[in-house]
């Protein structure tokens, strides 16, 4: 008989992940499990002394190719408040300038001594790539237009905490959603949990109905935000990149503002219960205006805050052998 | 595994009625005292002792819950990660007694990281230790203050503790022996 330790802790009931690349293999179980021990972690981050020793010894790196300041300062915080070595890396003035591949970087890491691994990269699909090449643990922390997990369950945690429930909430998605990762996990995230989602979004930023129904069946879309906003519990805006006007896909940034951006007169439309979301970085005045992103509604400054509990939670998870 | 009960719920009771009057008599009262059940059977202990203590003192000491799960020493060895639950002190424990409440004291690891969960979490004045039960087998110099009872094992034998409140039954405290077919294995 193995030596027994005394504890009365249950083990977690849904088996060790060893990546998180997105939310499509994650069970409604697991997500719930993550939001619990977000919440546990939660705690921490309001004591005065803002640190466990959990991931001493363990060495997490942030591999980022991409710009992004909330999503790398989080993952740094979250790792450093689990007392885990932090190290982070940006494509820029490293040996990645002379040329050496994104393999060959992620061995020479792995050499180095690192055990997580947290990888933004411009090219959808790079995270699944390196985890082939990495014997330690990969966290996608944004993958081209492909997935952004930790986003989406940012986002759950802070719907969850506002309503103590995910299930049923008429969630609605509005802006660039063809290009948007943050949509995409969130739609995993959201249908698992049972939520209604609607996605809004000018028609040449919307993509065909069976594009999205072939992955998410009960997914509606719509072009008409103020249709979408009657009955909604959730608004979340998402940052319209000013590219898409230089790509053709808009006419002007005004008009799209005219029909898509959260603004007072919408909000006022809405009940005072609906929250309004957004994962930053926002354009304020193209999909959002200034006055609603501070509104009392507004949960936009709690998500950042909310992201480095959930970053904690998965740390956390991945961690061990 | 062979079951057989060495306290029943009325056992249990005493004993936590005597370890209430023993820390009331240790600390000569309970005004700076603050009760932190560790994570999941020291809690409903805690509370039980709380509840004495205000029959005979008048008085309600404040409860509160310690999860030690992140301050584990064993975590990587243990396969998945364990869950973790919230830690919810009432009050500042700067400057104040805290005792400590766990079902069993055995290799002394959990209050090792209790200790350690504590110091970052305030200074207090002292910790003291009360448990239901102390099986031995100390891995660490540590001791209890407060003991409910003191029962001889061998390592390779279970105790466990069921509280109604955790468990759902009546409440008891059993020893696991291995079977002899199964010791052989």
């Amino acid at each position: 008989m193995p030596h027994q330790t005394h504890t009365s802790h249950p083990p977690s009931p849904t088996a060790r992940r060893r990546h998180v690349c997105d939310l499509d293999d994650f069970t409604r179980e697991e997500i719930e499990e993550v939001l619990e021990t977000a919440d546990s972690m939660k705690e921490i981050l309001s004591r005065e002394i803002k640190q466990v020793p959990t991931l001493r010894g363990t060495t997490v790196i942030n591999m980022f190719f991409e710009e992004s300041t909330r999503t790398r300062i989080s993952f740094e915080l979250a790792a450093r408040a689990l007392s885990a070595t932090v190290v982070n890396f940006t494509g820029r003035g490293s040996s990645v300038e002379k040329g050496e591949s994104l393999i060959d970087t992620v061995r020479t890491i792995q050499a180095l001594g690192a055990n997580i691994l947290v990888l933004r990269h411009s090219q959808a699909g790079v995270p699944y790539l390196v985890s082939h090449h990495f014997k330690g643990s990969v966290i996608n922390a944004g993958d081209g237009c492909h997935a952004h997990p930790t986003q989406a369950l940012l986002d759950l945690f802070t719907i969850q905490q506002k309503f103590d429930r995910i299930e049923r909430l008429n969630v609605v998605i509005v802006g660039d959603i063809l290009h948007s990762r943050v949509a995409r996990s969130n739609l995993w995230g959201l249908t698992k949990m049972e939520a209604n989602v609607t996605l809004c979004a000018p028609p040449t930023l919307l993509g065909p109905l069976p594009f999205w129904h072939a992955s998410w069946p009960n997914v509606r879309l719509s072009s008409n935000l103020d249709e979408c906003l009657d009955g909604a519990d959730v608004v979340m805006a998402l940052r319209l990149q000013k590219e898409r006007q230089q790509a053709g896909l808009l006419p002007s940034l005004r008009e799209y503002s005219r029909f898509f951006a959260l603004t007072s007169e919408r909000l006022a439309a809405t009940s005072a219960h609906t929250l309004v979301m957004h994962p930053g970085p926002m354009n304020e005045g193209v999909e959002i205006t200034p006055e609603v992103a501070t509104s009392p509604q507004s949960v936009i400054e709690e998500q950042v805050t909310n992201g480095v509990a959930v970053r904690m939670a998965l740390l956390y998870r991945l961690a061990g052998e | 595994m062979s079951e057989k009960q060495i306290l029943n719920a009325e056992d249990i009771r005493r004993a936590l009625v005597r370890i209430a009057h023993e820390i009331a008599e240790r600390n000569e009262g309970i005004q700076e005292l603050v009760l932190v059940g560790i994570r999941r059977r020291g809690v409903p202990l805690a509370e039980r002792i709380c509840a004495t203590l205000a029959d005979f003192e008048g008085q309600t000491v404040p409860v509160g819950h310690l999860d030690i799960t992140l301050y584990r020493d064993d975590l990587s060895l243990r396969g998945p990660a364990p869950l973790v639950q919230k830690t919810s002190l009432p009050q500042n424990i700067t400057g104040r007694t805290v005792v400590l409440v766990d079902d069993v004291l055995y290799t002394g690891r959990t209050v090792r990281a209790a200790l350690d969960a504590l110091a970052d979490l305030g200074r207090p004045a002292c910790i003291q230790l009360a448990v239901l039960i102390d099986r031995g087998h100390r891995e660490l110099p540590v001791r209890a203050d407060f003991v409910g009872k003191n029962v001889p094992t061998s390592r390779s034998e279970r105790v466990d503790v069921r509280l109604h409140e955790v468990d759902g039954i009546p409440d008891e405290v059993v020893i696991g022996r291995p079977d002899q077919d199964e010791d052989q294995k």
